[in-house]
């Protein structure tokens, strides 16, 4: 990646978390990777202010409690999260899923391979990308929430 | 008749867009490039029920009338247009633009380099990314030496 903020793994299933901590291994990627197992505690994570705020986020669909796509309604309606980059890796290969969370301005729907060694090649395109790209600084005011402080300042 | 949803170049500069026309012709790409000059130029064609919504946008940030992040920001709103992944291919370096850009939901911000080997390789990552992404093809492998 990019930087060298941890990368927020959400997945329910430990065998597919742990595929992807190895492939991450096998690719040398030296982010740390935080695991939650569904959108709650994905978020309880990061609205903890002593937690560092992930670079991207990795999500599965399918989950417990609160699925990918709940998830994705409430960060991305929250200012301090939504900037953050969020990858859905699912075997949904559903067009519904994929409308809607492209629809909720999700950054790629990556449809996981069952095999290990296509698996690495695709997690090897992912991490080349969000290393290419330029990843948002999560502490920074946007223009938006600095027009808001100054409206707020005026009255 | 091609079944590929087309690609579509937002970009002012002439000299730009000819270049990444010539990246994405390098490196296969076989879905069609539609290329538009400003934000209100994409608007109308986004906007025409006539021409098949693109698979994705590539973006300069600073254009005439209609801007990058102000396209974004009414791509966003409108429910036909929200879905389409943005990739910012600019030549800002501010953080500001960065942060403006991914709030409103872009799917990458890729700074252009000026030396056509150097943007080629990032082209090939941006294409092999949203091909993973099941919404870009490419050819067969090429035998080009420069990748």
């Amino acid at each position: 990646m990019r930087d060298c903020r941890p990368i927020l793994l959400l997945e329910d299933d430990t065998v597919d978390a742990m595929t992807v901590k190895r492939a991450l291994k096998d690719l040398n990627v030296l982010n740390q990777l935080v695991r939650v197992t569904n959108g709650e505690e994905a978020l309880v994570y990061l609205k903890d202010d002593s937690k560092e705020k992930p670079c991207v986020i990795l999500l599965d669909l399918n989950m417990p409690k609160m699925n990918g796509i709940e998830f994705l309604k409430v960060a991305k309606a929250d200012e301090k999260l939504k900037r953050i980059p969020a990858i859905v890796l699912t075997t949904s290969k559903d067009d519904q899923d994929r409308l809607k969370t492209f629809q909720l301005s999700i950054a790629g729907f990556v449809v996981k391979p069952v095999d290990y060694v296509k698996f690495v090649e695709a997690m090897r395109i992912v991490n080349l990308y969000w290393t290419l790209s330029e990843l948002p600084n999560s502490e920074q005011e946007s223009t938006n929430e600095k027009l808001q402080a100054n409206t707020a300042g005026g009255r | 008749m091609s079944l590929l949803k087309p690609i579509l170049l937002v970009e002012d500069d002439f000299v730009d867009a000819s270049t990444a026309k010539q990246a994405l012709q390098d490196l296969r790409v076989r879905n069609p490039v539609i290329h538009k000059t400003d934000g209100e130029e994409a608007l109308e064609y986004l906007r025409d029920q006539n021409n098949d919504k693109p698979a994705m946008i590539l973006l300069d940030l600073n254009m005439p009338r209609i801007s990058g992040i102000e396209l974004l920001q009414i791509m966003k709103t409108d429910a036909e247009l929200q879905h389409i992944p943005v990739v910012a291919l600019t030549v800002s370096k501010y953080e500001q633009d960065k942060l403006d850009t991914f709030d409103l939901g872009v799917a990458g911000y890729v700074i252009k380099a000026v030396d056509y080997d150097a943007f080629l390789r990032a082209m090939d990552i941006i294409i092999q990314y949203w091909a993973c992404n099941g919404l870009v093809e490419k050819g067969r492998e090429t035998n080009n030496a420069r990748l």
